[in-house]
């Protein structure tokens, strides 16, 4: 299954098993040149493979929040465990993602 | 049960280890593994092990994309100590990078000095939420220390309730 997928207005991100600075430039360059690219207004995150994050995460997600705000374009987090969700609402992000529960 | 209470706040360094490695990105993976791997004959939690995972990923990083600016050079060494005394985990993370000009403005949550790197500003505040104490020392022009500890396992609650 791919990566990174375009449906409709969204671009879905399938993330990896851990995220951390080494991994989120290349995460944060290959959406970016998605948004850009395939015009989509809409980002949503999916944490379902992912056991570990670190305040990269939230830069990524911030990152991209401010590429598609200004646009009217929305963020999501789907399939966020308990670990995911803590370091989601420890940053505030409930304020600029929506957090979506199974 | 007195005696187990003394047990349990000892000062004495029951394990040990140090390493130093390359300030490139691929290692904050391992540095935090490393860690990992030296608490588990704790018996943490999950939650405890993601926690300590996470705050030594913050500082590890911090030491590469700040202290030595991210530039990747083999010469560059981030040094980090691990202390177990009892369940109590101690870590001391060094760099001999560039330095923190103002440590307080540094650790304010959402300040960051790169904001153009989709950088968050939450390292310092996460480090501070995951461990029990946070201590951070820095000079310009010659690196940074960050001091963390946490306490580790319920072993000794069980303990305890024998």
């Amino acid at each position: 299954m791919e990566d990174y997928k375009v449906i409709d207005n969204y671009l879905m991100i399938r993330l990896p098993n851990e995220i951390d600075h080494h991994k989120s430039v290349d995460i944060s360059t290959k959406a970016d040149r998605y948004i850009m690219t395939k015009k989509v207004g809409n980002v949503v995150f999916d944490f379902e493979r992912t056991t570990f994050m670190d305040s990269s995460g939230i830069g990524i997600i911030l990152g991209r929040y401010k590429k598609i705000a200004c646009f009217g374009g929305k963020v999501y987090a789907i399939n966020a465990d308990s670990r995911i969700r803590r370091i989601l609402l420890l940053s505030g992000m409930q304020n600029i993602v929506e957090i979506i529960s199974n | 049960m007195i005696e187990v209470i003394e047990k349990r706040n000892t000062n004495k360094t029951t394990n040990e280890m140090r390493m130093e490695f390359a300030a490139v990105s691929d290692n904050e993976a391992f540095a935090r593994m490393a860690v990992a791997a030296f608490i588990t004959p704790l018996n943490p939690t999950l939650e405890e092990m993601s926690d300590v995972k996470t705050a030594i990923s913050e500082a590890v990083t911090n030491a590469v994309i700040h202290g030595y600016e991210n530039r990747n050079h083999m010469d560059d060494r981030v040094s980090m100590t691990c202390t177990l005394r009892g369940d109590v985990l101690e870590v001391e993370i060094l760099d001999r990078g560039v330095g923190i000009e103002d440590v307080r403005l540094a650790m304010e949550p959402l300040y960051t000095s790169k904001p153009d790197q989709d950088r968050s500003g939450m390292g310092f505040a996460f480090m501070e939420a995951f461990m029990d104490n946070l201590e951070v020392e820095s000079e310009v022009g010659c690196g940074t220390v960050v001091r963390m500890c946490k306490k580790i396992g319920i072993s000794s609650w069980i303990d305890s309730e024998e």
